[in-house]
């Protein structure tokens, strides 16, 4: 038993921190997308109602155990996460496109600059949670609202980071050069600010996720949005709130946890690649 | 710092708080007005069918909604500006005052949480600091990455089920007992209901405060003052307390200070899980119930109370910090 831990040990040292950071990635990504695929397989039959076997504790038949209607939960669980990850997507993806465009126009000139400041500022200045409750209001509730609101509050912070770079890069001797030989503005920003941009895009991007999901999950648990039927990780807590006096914790407790997990995961995913990929800022922390 | 200086200063802040208010304002009006939820109908809710067309024409005329958002927006604002947020819908009484009380409420949890959280984090994060690369420092690390990625509200409902359903310690839910007038509950039946939830913020406002101590604290530690002191054989506690505390509880208590916005986001979950009546569960119900008055009254004084988050943390290090106070 004890040779086998040393020789573990020692194979874990063969790995470098490439390697090792190369494996964290894999290992996170498989899981995510294994995540995305069974959500996807999960037909409306296994989250169907089946009064037979309610309120049943978890088992090898439920893993999760069963809610008041028998619906299997970690079927719902694996679909609110699969819901929660493309809302994410969505999220993310529009709020690294926002903060990319913001960043660049904010290299054209001091003004441009002090009114991109100036919105990043407007829109750190009202609680996340309360923008989110606005918007979805604004669009009338439903999940369009919550889905709206979560795409266009997630760029600030990201916003902040790009145009700290691009500020630096603007002072850089080339783009001077570049400058004085009569190249456009946007062509420096295509050639000289882009490529630079791209890693912490990347990064941002993938970070973004936790953030997003975990508003997703707060938003619904405060019961904007989606219908009740829906299987959100949202939903599904605040309908457990119900059940807590009579016991029933496996409603509450595994779905968060798949939740936690998935952010975790997305965690780890980001700051791997972020070593990977942005030696310069990654290898802190 | 002299006096021209300081005016200065004071002049700039609020000039900077009046344009985010009126922007926060216009933005907020506009969005509210975009909605495709009917005022009069959420007003009026289950009676709809009882009140004729003329009746109708009469709330939105007494209302003002025949007139352009523009027009509207400036005689909300007038009002605004003369202490005057309206009539909240769903609590029948002035908004000001709905806020004024909610907010007190959430004030006392806030402030428990605020301060119970910058405490812990600060001593975890010099506790990992001073020990960068132990054991310890990554189980403090591992455990704010954790915390950082954990549902509040998934770890209020934890909470509720380990310590008031399984342990029976604490009361489920509600601000205040049932039955009882409000000017009779004692202050040790309100701390037991503040508890938990207080409890729930706490944990979770911990990691950044802690991560952040960590890093400043590596950072002082490998500077050449500490090499110097470490060269004349000071350890421990002693180096930390001479020559480190100062440099890293001034960015702790500011960036605490900044995170008012999140802490107010975190309240509003807590509030909803143990259903304290607090400003966060009434601006969950303004939105759900298109409260508009009360929900664009909470958006302004969050916008406030953020704000001042801010400017106490900017103040914090001007007036404390010297290298900065002598720079201005």
């Amino acid at each position: 038993m004890e040779g086998k831990i040393t020789h573990n040990r020692r194979r874990r040292l063969h790995l470098n921190i490439r390697q090792r950071t190369a494996a964290a990635i894999l290992f996170s990504s498989v899981i995510l997308a294994g995540l995305i695929i069974s959500g996807l397989l999960i037909d409306a039959d296994a989250i169907g109602i089946d009064l037979e076997s309610k309120n049943r504790a978890p088992s090898p038949d439920h893993l999760f155990g069963t809610d008041w209607l028998g619906r299997d939960m970690l079927m719902r669980t694996l679909k609110g996460l699969t819901l929660s990850l493309s809302v994410g997507v969505l999220a993310a993806l529009s709020s690294a496109i926002i903060a990319l465009t913001l960043s660049l126009l904010s290299s054209w000139n001091k003004t441009m600059d002090n009114i991109v400041t100036w919105m990043i500022d407007l829109f750190l200045s009202v609680p996340h949670i309360v923008t989110l409750i606005l918007i979805s209001f604004a669009a009338g509730g439903g999940f369009k609202g919550v889905v709206i609101g979560l795409a266009l509050t997630h760029w600030p912070s990201l916003a902040r980071l790009l145009r700290a770079e691009v500020l630096q890069l603007k002072g850089a001797e080339y783009v001077g050069v570049s400058e004085r030989l009569g190249k456009s503005k946007i062509w420096i920003a295509r050639h000289h600010f882009l490529p630079h941009l791209i890693p912490h895009l990347v990064v941002g991007f993938i970070l973004l996720f936790p953030h997003a999901i975990l508003h997703e999950a707060a938003i619904t648990f405060l019961g904007f949005g989606l219908s009740a039927e829906t299987p959100a990780i949202g939903i599904i807590l605040s309908e457990s709130m119900r059940y807590l006096s009579t016991g029933h914790w496996w409603l509450a407790f595994f779905p968060g946890f798949s939740l936690l997990l998935m952010v975790i995961i997305f965690d780890v995913l980001g700051r791997n690649i972020q070593k990977l990929i942005d030696p310069f800022h990654g290898q802190r922390i | 710092m002299n006096s021209s200086n300081m005016a200065k200063y004071i002049f700039g802040k609020i000039l900077k708080l009046a344009s985010l208010l009126a922007a926060i304002s216009i933005l907020s009006f506009l969005l509210v007005s975009l909605s495709p939820i009917d005022p009069v109908q959420s007003y009026i809710g289950a009676d709809m069918t009882r009140v004729s067309p003329e009746q109708r024409e009469n709330i939105e005329a007494y209302w003002g909604l025949d007139e352009s958002p523009v027009q509207q927006y400036l005689s909300w604002g007038n009002a605004v500006l003369q202490g005057d947020l309206g009539t909240s819908l769903l609590y029948r009484s002035s908004v000001a005052d709905v806020i004024g009380e909610r907010f007190t409420a959430s004030l006392a949890l806030m402030a428990l949480a605020w301060i119970i959280s910058g405490i812990i984090g600060f001593v975890l994060g010099i506790t990992a600091g001073m020990k960068e690369g132990s054991f310890v420092d990554k189980l403090i690390k591992g455990y704010c990455f954790t915390l950082a990625s954990t549902p509040a509200f998934w770890l209020g409902l934890l909470m509720l089920m380990f310590f008031s359903v399984w342990l029976g310690w604490f009361p489920i839910g509600l601000g205040s007992p049932a039955g009882i007038l409000e000017a009779d509950v004692s202050l040790a039946e309100r701390l037991r209901h503040l508890f938990l939830p207080a409890l729930t913020l706490s944990v979770v406002g911990v990691a950044n405060v802690a991560l952040h101590t960590r890093q400043k604290l590596i950072e002082v530690l490998e500077s050449e003052y500490v090499r110097f002191a470490m060269a004349k054989g000071e350890r421990g506690f002693t180096l930390l307390w001479r020559h480190g505390l100062r440099n890293i509880s001034l960015p702790a208590v500011s960036l605490h200070f900044a995170s008012f916005g999140e802490l107010f986001g975190g309240a509003v979950l807590a509030e909803q899980v143990f259903s304290y009546p607090g400003l966060g569960q009434a601006v969950v119900q303004a939105g759900l119930g298109s409260d508009v008055p009360l929900l664009l009254g909470i958006v302004l004084f969050t916008t406030l109370f953020v704000f001042t988050g801010n400017l106490l943390a900017d103040l914090f290090y001007k007036v404390i910090d010297p290298r900065i106070r002598r720079g201005m």
